[in-house]
């Protein structure tokens, strides 16, 4: 062994032995270090930068006046509000559903619990048309209650109760997915402190719970909020597409687009764009501001 | 108990006794407590001591009211606490992991309990503020109210957990493995403190810890459980040198079990026979071996044969590796300082203490 070693010395060139540098065990050479970089920069550049910029320069394309004159339209006006509607009752109900999901999983055994997980997943797995099917074959005219709705007088799908569910649906497990992991590794003893030091449930749950699970939150409802609003597959299906009614941000996008009409749709697009990039903004700046929260909600 | 010399911290509730009475809990079909007896006086320092899933969490959790007792009933003082619940039961409860409010500062931390209150109840706020004071005081953290847990060390955490038990004022004091998470050195500072801080504010205490060094040092009483069941209940001295069951005498002290056979001419330890008085049934029993148990004979003739198979520093002392005969467990004897011997040496020794129970 050591026989070899010596070798080894001896074998290198005269020009002087070879200069090792310390070196972190996990660390890479500098052309490696290089080569993932350059990798993770150029396929974020061609598949994410590249046509987020696209979006925004065909929008403009023939101008700010062409831009804003889309927006005068009153048909892309209702389904801005269609959209903000649809995300402002799908939101709220999955913060509560999600809230309550992840409580009853993370903080109680009961019979069916695996089950429950699993069936919060459902809407990740399923594909979006399939879910705005399964509102169709429920509500619609020939569907299962689509004979005692009729006689009721009551729409649900092709009209906006049908658009509210179909998203609802498939976002469900945003706030729960979020949570879920999070309350499970805090586990109860906290609860269980406020508990013994006279703290009712409710008042627990106010100030222990909900505090240490709140950046989780936002980020779920930030993440949920985004899917509201971008959701096509599953709400084409049952919006029916009447115009300045049933249409929402993204199906005018397609309307638009399928009619020629570029700087319409791009201009639209340009609005789901940058909701998600103010999304991004504004998580990013929560996790600046308030990072050392963050983190104790996450460390020790 | 000299409470009046709690500087600060005078105006305790009364604390009382805890009786516990035919408890039994079963989780689904496995029994975690059968038929718990206890009782703590008024101001006395009780550890509940055992190997991990002997019960004793369990006992202290039903307790403090945050497990529900399947059968049986928990007293404090004359009161029937069995269904109190946990808010109303006064309890000042130190968990294993702390348990600190993450989002909370040390301050905010110790005053929680008193902030929960109903508004009636409820003390001033510069009420508060001076209890917390206090506090920090009795807990020597003053000057680290506004640093958060995570900024905290160990010992430190322990020590805002125990203020934050005690600020609710709390007729006993409940700690689970209070210094379970802590390194050797804290531990041992933090066992010498939380001596002296009971000797002040005098609350009934009840502990759970599996190191029995500490629950020896410690208590005024110990209670033993195992599986579920008190095996003793007794001062350190009565539990360390007069072990009631055969579980005892193995779980505390450095004890070897020992398989011998009883018969009408003495206790058969492998090949050799201890002529000794018994009152131990004939047949199979565990003689219970501890290092300061066996004397070096004076003459061969008078102790049985063993061989050395090591020699060791324990602390002070020096210990010798005995081997009894074939197939006995290895067993240790401390030596006395003028003798030497070395590893496949023959040693006569004797017992000075039997510790023996059936099998």
């Amino acid at each position: 062994m050591s026989e070899q070693a010596a070798d080894d010395i001896s074998g290198t060139p005269a020009g002087g032995p070879r200069r090792l540098r310390p070196r972190p065990a996990v660390a890479e050479t500098a052309a490696m270090r290089a080569l993932l970089i350059a990798t993770a920069i150029g396929f974020l550049g061609l598949f994410v930068v590249l046509p987020l910029v696209a979006v925004f320069v065909e929008a403009l394309r023939r101008g700010i006046g062409h831009y804003l004159e889309t927006f005068a339209d009153p048909d892309t006006q209702a389904a801005i509000r269609l959209t903000l509607t649809v995300a402002a009752i799908a939101v709220p109900l999955n913060l509560v559903f999600g809230l309550s999901a992840a409580w009853a999983v993370a903080k109680f055994d009961f019979p069916g619990k695996s089950l429950l997980i699993t069936l919060i997943d459902i809407p990740f797995s399923v594909s979006p048309v399939v879910s705005g099917l399964v509102f169709v074959l429920l509500f619609g005219a020939q569907g299962v209650l689509g004979p005692w709705l009729a006689a009721h007088d009551l729409q649900i799908v092709f009209a906006v109760p049908g658009i509210v569910l179909a998203t609802v649906f498939v976002t469900v497990p945003y706030v729960a997915r979020e949570l879920i992991p999070l309350m499970q590794e805090q586990g109860v003893s906290e609860e269980e402190a406020a508990l013994t030091l006279g703290a009712s449930g409710l008042r627990t749950f106010l100030t222990v719970t909900l505090p240490n699970v709140k950046w989780a939150l936002l980020y779920g409802v930030l993440l949920c909020n985004a899917r509201a609003m971008g959701e096509f597959g599953a709400v084409s299906v049952v919006s029916g597409h009447v115009r300045g009614l049933t249409n929402t941000m993204p199906l005018h996008v397609e309307i638009l687009y399928n009619e020629y009409n570029f700087v319409a749709a791009f201009a639209v697009a340009s609005i789901l764009a940058g909701l998600a990039l103010v999304t991004l903004v504004a998580k990013s700046l929560l996790e600046w501001r308030y990072g050392d929260a963050l983190g104790r909600s996450r460390l020790y | 108990m000299t409470r009046s010399a709690a500087a600060g911290y005078t105006d305790l509730v009364d604390t009382v006794a805890i009786r516990a009475e035919g408890l039994e809990k079963r989780f689904g079909s496995t029994p975690a407590l059968t038929g718990v007896d206890l009782s703590v006086e008024p101001g006395e320092l009780v550890a509940l001591l055992g190997p991990s899933g002997s019960g004793k969490t369990t006992l202290l959790r039903i307790v403090a009211g945050l497990e529900q007792p399947t059968a049986g009933r928990v007293f404090f003082g004359g009161e029937d606490a069995t269904f109190v619940p946990v808010q109303a039961r006064r309890v000042g409860f130190v968990f294993q992991s702390y348990a600190l409010f993450k989002h909370l500062d040390v301050a905010e931390n110790i005053a929680y309990g008193l902030r929960v209150r109903p508004r009636r109840l409820r003390p001033s706020r510069a009420e508060i503020r001076r209890r917390v004071a206090d506090l920090l005081d009795l807990v020597q953290l003053s000057g680290l109210e506004r640093r958060f847990p995570s900024q905290l060390s160990g010992g430190q955490r322990q020590r805002v957990a125990l203020a934050r038990a005690l600020a609710v004022e709390p007729k006993v004091l409940l700690l689970d493995e209070p210094f379970g998470a802590l390194d050797a050195q804290v531990r041992r500072d933090l066992r010498g403190w939380l001596r002296e801080l009971h000797e002040r504010t005098g609350h009934t205490t009840l502990f759970v810890t599996h190191d029995q060094d500490e629950a020896l040092e410690l208590a005024d009483r110990v209670a033993i459980l195992d599986r579920g069941r008190i095996e003793q209940v007794g001062t350190p001295d009565a539990i360390y040198d007069g072990p009631a069951t055969a579980f005892v005498a193995g779980f505390i002290g450095e004890s070897v079990r020992l398989p011998v056979t009883v018969t009408g001419d003495g206790l058969h330890i492998g090949q050799h026979v201890l002529s000794i008085a018994t009152t131990v049934a004939p047949g199979p029993a565990s003689l219970f071996v501890r290092p300061r148990d066996l004397v070096p004979a004076a003459t061969r003739a008078a102790g049985l044969p063993a061989r050395v198979t090591g020699v060791r520093r324990a602390g002070p002392a020096r210990r010798a590796e005995l081997m009894l005969g074939d197939g006995l467990p290895g067993i240790e004897i401390e030596l006395p300082a003028d003798i030497s011997v070395a590893r496949g040496d023959m040693l006569a020794v004797q017992f000075r203490t039997v510790r023996l129970f059936s099998a």
